[in-house]
């Protein structure tokens, strides 16, 4: 040790030869300039997204707002059916359809997905033919949502005979969100840990009892979560559904079993029509879109909420 | 092997003269028994004869065997793919990997507590009740559940509180929450693996203390790194050296004080391990 220690035993402060020099005036300002410099970049960077997510709903506000300034009626938008005069056109098949798409595609793709993923995780051997069946899972997640409403159109609509209906669009919206419920599904259950399924086990459960009664509801706040971002995705669906066939104008409150429309193709339409008005009337539909987006969100953190807190 | 305790040995005359010499009920017995991860041999032709309503302690150096035995005794290694075992292990006489011995069946009479506190996101009530709802025990189950409490000594902590999470216990608290939980089918053995490990000293002497009641009920088998706890709380020790050998079986303060065994006297000392 080689702490000067005086007569009386006390510590001493000593620079020991220290230079303190070295700790000012080193010349690594420019070092420092070029971090900061740095730091500005990739904070744009990550802000970029934001302000034009930012710009695109000022925008598409802007626009409804001006429908409404000319005289489009916001009840008579939410509670009438397509009409060619944009001052009596309503929006409310296209929402009815896009929740019954919504309902039937959760029913489809929810048990489908979580099934495999429990399989896939809690039970498959870890084989070539399980890893093969994973790998292939996480492609379909990257496959072009046109290419599963040419699927259904192929299968469904013309294969099986069903037509054009509200089934078929949401079975083609279903196929497109499984491998997405089934991968977020799987990530919940991986981050349940080992240590509760051993406990159960060792208390004499058997292998299904403990991914219902621990490993599941362990999960279940990351595969509602999975879930709802999913169907999210699902509801602003367009292309599937022109592929399955929807209705141009529609003019009735869409059954499973009818033909149908849904907000996002209602929405394509009037944005495509020549007359200003009807562009309007788009900007109104995607606020309404954006609204029950919103919704759902909202519903995924209460849902969530309600799962944490009963443990 | 030759200096090791007779216990340990399968001649049959031997294990007969055992029996007259204790009156100690062999409830786990192991005869010959290896394991393998994969390649690597785990537990090297280990025989032992675990006594009834004992304090067993295993002791020994970091991956010599010993949580590998004792997830043995109730299959837990079934879960791992690439263990492969050989030889016998019996509970009751009955050979645990017998083709018709049912594992969940097995679990069921022989409870485990782990390491690391794993109490489920759960009510307590709920922690503590749910291998009796899973094994169909579902009468009276708020009075087992206040008696395995009670047994883990719990109870006066949490009585009030038994609709709130398990998870918002102490480590300590949540350990002896996983001895309810184990204790509550009333199972036969109770396998403790390391369980104070993981908590504070304060935590750990409470978990000794039950231990020695819990010896009056169940057979206790605990894997325990600390040389001190298995000289405090157990009737008999085991000490496996590296390579899954066992080296010595015998009566605890025998271990401790008159190994036979050059080398369990070196590990106890602290020269080896």
């Amino acid at each position: 040790m080689s702490t000067d220690v005086d007569s009386e035993g006390e510590f001493e402060t000593s620079s020991g030869g220290f230079d303190t020099d070295s700790l000012t005036g080193v010349g690594l300002e420019w070092t420092h300039r070029t971090e900061s410099l740095f730091h500005a970049v990739l904070f744009g960077a990550s802000v970029l997204g934001v302000v034009v997510l930012a710009v695109l709903i000022v925008d598409v506000i802007l626009d409804a707002l001006t429908g409404l300034a000319i005289g489009l009626d916001p009840v008579t938008f939410l509670t009438q059916h397509y009409s060619n005069d944009s001052s009596q056109a309503g929006f409310l098949g296209a929402i009815v359809g896009s929740v019954l798409l919504l309902f039937f595609t959760f029913l489809f793709s929810f048990f489908l997905g979580v099934g495999t993923a429990v399989y896939l995780e809690e039970y498959a051997p870890n084989t070539r033919v399980t890893r093969l069946i994973e790998a292939n899972l996480t492609n379909l997640a990257g496959v072009p949502s046109v290419v599963y409403g040419l699927l259904a159109l192929g299968v469904f609509v013309n294969g099986l005979r069903m037509g054009p209906i509200l089934l078929a669009g949401s079975i083609a919206l279903a196929l497109l969100v499984v491998p997405i419920v089934i991968v977020a599904s799987q990530e919940a259950l991986r981050s349940v840990p080992d240590g509760m399924r051993n406990g159960s086990l060792a208390t004499g459960a058997t292998r299904w009892q403990t991914v219902r009664g621990v490993v599941l509801p362990s999960a279940m706040p990351g595969i509602v979560t999975g879930t709802i971002l999913a169907l999210a995705r699902a509801i602003g669906e367009t292309a599937p559904l022109l592929m399955v066939g929807t209705v141009w104008g529609l003019r009735h409150t869409p059954g499973p079993f009818d033909r149908f429309g849904a907000m996002t193709t209602q929405i394509y339409q009037w944005a495509f029509l020549p007359e200003t008005e009807l562009n309007f009337l788009a900007a109104m539909g995607i606020a309404v879109l954006l609204a029950i987006l919103l919704g759902m969100y909202g519903v995924a953190f209460l849902v969530r909420n309600k799962y944490e807190r009963s443990y | 092997m030759a200096q090791t305790d007779s216990l340990i040995t399968t001649d049959v005359s031997v294990t007969d003269r055992e029996r007259t010499s204790r009156p100690d009920e062999t409830v786990v017995r192991a005869d010959g028994l290896e394991v393998h991860y994969g390649e690597e041999r785990a537990l090297t032709d280990v025989d032992i004869d675990i006594p009834e309503r004992k304090v067993t302690a295993i002791i020994g150096p970091s991956g010599c065997g010993k949580s590998t035995f004792l997830r043995c005794v109730n299959r837990m290694n079934d879960q791992i793919d690439t263990c492969r075992i050989d030889g016998d292990l019996s509970f009751h006489g009955k050979n645990v990997y017998d083709d018709d011995v049912d594992p969940v069946a097995l679990r069921r009479k022989i409870g485990m507590v782990f390491q690391k506190p794993n109490p489920f996101p759960k009510s307590i009530r709920d922690n503590v009740a749910y291998g009796l709802r899973v094994q169909g025990k579902t009468d009276d189950v708020d009075a087992r559940v206040r008696q395995a409490l009670e047994g883990a000594a719990l109870w006066e902590e949490v009585e009030g509180q038994l609709d709130s999470s398990g998870l918002d216990l102490s480590g300590g608290q949540q350990q002896r929450l996983c001895i309810a939980r184990a204790i509550a089918p009333d199972p036969e053995v109770l396998l403790m693996d390391e369980p104070t490990s993981a908590l504070d000293p304060v935590a750990a002497a409470k978990i000794e203390d039950l231990i020695a009641d819990l010896a009056r009920e169940y057979t206790v088998i605990i894997v325990t790194h600390n040389m001190q706890q298995a000289a405090r709380i157990s009737d008999k020790t085991a000490v496996f050296l590296t390579g899954g050998e066992l080296v010595e079986f015998d009566d605890t303060a025998t271990i401790f004080e008159d190994p036979d065994d050059q080398r369990v006297e070196d590990y106890i000392t602290g020269r080896f391990g």
